[in-house]
């Protein structure tokens, strides 16, 4: 479980995140949507510390995390896997030496390292492409590589900032199914950044809406989106022609 | 041909002088310089270990090393030199100032390949729990690889030149050789058939670092 107790964050003179207060339950697909520069990628970034907030407490399973330093931070950073917009992949380093990076970091010997490789490649149905570099793949194919990178070291949460924001349509959905797989077959617990509502209605059960650093709306994300009650997220919805060009039953379907 | 068979051995072995006395600069300026272009670098603002102090001393030493033209620092260190390898004179008593002159340089090449690394793949490393050192050397430097050996090929080629300047304390090699017959004997084709050299080192050397760092890019195939 994430915790985030009343968690502020300034740049400068400028607080970006005004005091967010959010619980995440374990194997929850938790979406946070919001505009751009709301504080999204931020407040992501507080969870597993690569941003120190200003003030307030980060609690992962319970346990205060928020001014761990060092080898725990470090311990803490390895159990919790990140993705990224832009894939963030090494470019020197073959697909099976991306998805060992974390591995690698850990000190884990080499063979059971190739070992775990081979695993996760197959499971992103990449086994044929072990010795590619990134440069060789394709967007989608990119994403699913830093996907098996993510579970590399059996994280129980997985960050996503934006992770099909650079992908298309189709690519977005194949992406969004794997992820929803992690999330059902491995009990990974998901926080999903997002600025569009279908990526959000495809795979989270619960949404929070972020508008200027602060959350104006939380729930289910089936209430949510039946009867939304912040402006912010009536914008989004009236906003947001994806949505408007998905029937009813193209909806049905797309529920996984 | 006469002028081959009296100044062929010459040539060679000046050639081989320079390139001797580059390769062992270049090799120690790298030594010193990787850590410090890699310390200047993650001392900076908003990078892996920001210091202030420790990155503006490092930046004012690299560039008050950098300001310094060669031939006036070959010269004024002579004292350093001596205490060091116990000369100021022949192949020995060029290698320090070469040394000297070359790791300012090398440090803020470092820099400069290591700060084009993607800041997002740094991101991506802590993210995984990479500690500082585990960032600078199994991301920075292994991201920057290509980078790092163009900019080796491009140091060597400086040092060539400096070595050849070098000829003035008598260190050999092929400056010295043209100095030496162009300058004081008037002996224009020697001095000439050593530019030549020359040049044809640096083609060489220029090349071959381009196929290094096409061959070690796994951004290219
Ligand atoms: N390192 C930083 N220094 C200064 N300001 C920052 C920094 N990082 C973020 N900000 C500011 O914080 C605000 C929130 O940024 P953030 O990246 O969290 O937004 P976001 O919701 O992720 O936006 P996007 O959808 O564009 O990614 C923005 O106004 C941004 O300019
Ligand atoms: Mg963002």
């Amino acid at each position: 479980m994430i915790e985030l107790r009343d968690i502020r964050k300034s740049f400068g003179e400028k607080e970006v995140l005004h005091g967010i207060n959010l619980e995440i339950a374990d194997g929850d697909v938790f979406g946070i949507i919001g505009v751009s520069g709301a504080g999204k990628s931020t407040l992501v970034r507080c969870m597993n510390l690569l941003e120190r907030p200003t003030s307030g407490r980060v609690l992962i399973d319970g346990r205060d995390v928020t001014d761990l330093k060092g080898a725990q931070l470090i311990q803490l950073r390895q159990f919790i896997g990140m993705i990224f917009q832009n894939f963030s992949l090494f470019q020197q380093r073959s697909v099976a030496e991306n998805v060992c990076f974390p591995l690698e970091i850990r000190g884990v010997a080499k063979e059971e390292r190739l070992e775990r490789a081979t695993d996760l490649l197959k499971m992103v149905d990449l086994s044929d492409f072990a010795d590619a570099y990134p440069v060789q793949l394709s967007g989608g194919q990119q994403q699913r590589v830093a996907i098996a990178r993510a579970l590399a070291n059996r994280p129980r949460i997985m960050l996503c900032d934006e992770a099909t924001s650079a992908l298309d349509t189709r690519t977005t959905m194949s992406i969004l199914e794997l992820l929803g797989r992690v999330n059902r077959e491995l009990g990974v617990t998901m926080v999903v950044i997002t600025h569009s509502l279908a990526v959000a209605q495809r795979i989270c059960n619960r949404i929070a809406v972020i508008d200027d650093g602060r959350i104006v709306e939380e729930g289910a994300t089936r209430e949510v989106f039946a009867h939304p009650q912040a402006q912010m997220t009536k914008d989004l919805l009236l906003f947001d022609t994806v949505i408007q060009d998905f029937s009813e039953d193209e909806r049905e379907k797309a529920v996984i | 041909m006469g002028f081959f068979a009296e100044y062929g051995q010459l040539l060679l072995e000046g050639t081989w002088d320079s390139i001797v006395m580059t390769a062992v600069s270049c090799i120690f300026a790298y030594v010193l310089g990787i850590p410090l272009g890699v310390l200047v670098l993650i001392t900076g603002e908003g990078n892996l270990r920001p210091n202030r102090p420790v990155h503006a001393v490092l930046g004012w030493i690299i560039n008050v090393g950098r300001s310094i033209p060669f031939i006036i620092l070959l010269f004024s260190i002579i004292p350093f030199t001596r205490l060091i390898v116990g000369t100021s004179l022949g192949v020995l008593g060029a290698i320090v100032p070469l040394v000297v002159c070359a790791t300012p340089f090398v440090a803020r090449m470092v820099e400069q390949s290591l700060a084009e690394v993607d800041a997002s793949l740094i991101e991506a490393g802590e993210a995984f729990g990479a500690s500082a050192w585990q960032l600078v050397y199994k991301v920075y430097l292994k991201e920057s690889l290509p980078s790092l050996v163009r900019g080796a090929s491009i140091t060597f080629i400086t040092l060539f030149g400096f070595v050849a300047m070098a000829g003035c304390v008598g260190a050999g090699g092929l400056g010295d050789i043209a100095i030496r017959y162009g300058y004081q004997r008037y002996q224009p084709d020697v001095m000439v058939a050593a530019v030549i050299l020359c040049v044809i080192l640096v083609e060489v050397v220029q090349s071959l670092g381009n196929a290094i760092s096409k061959a070690v890019d796994k951004r290219t195939r």
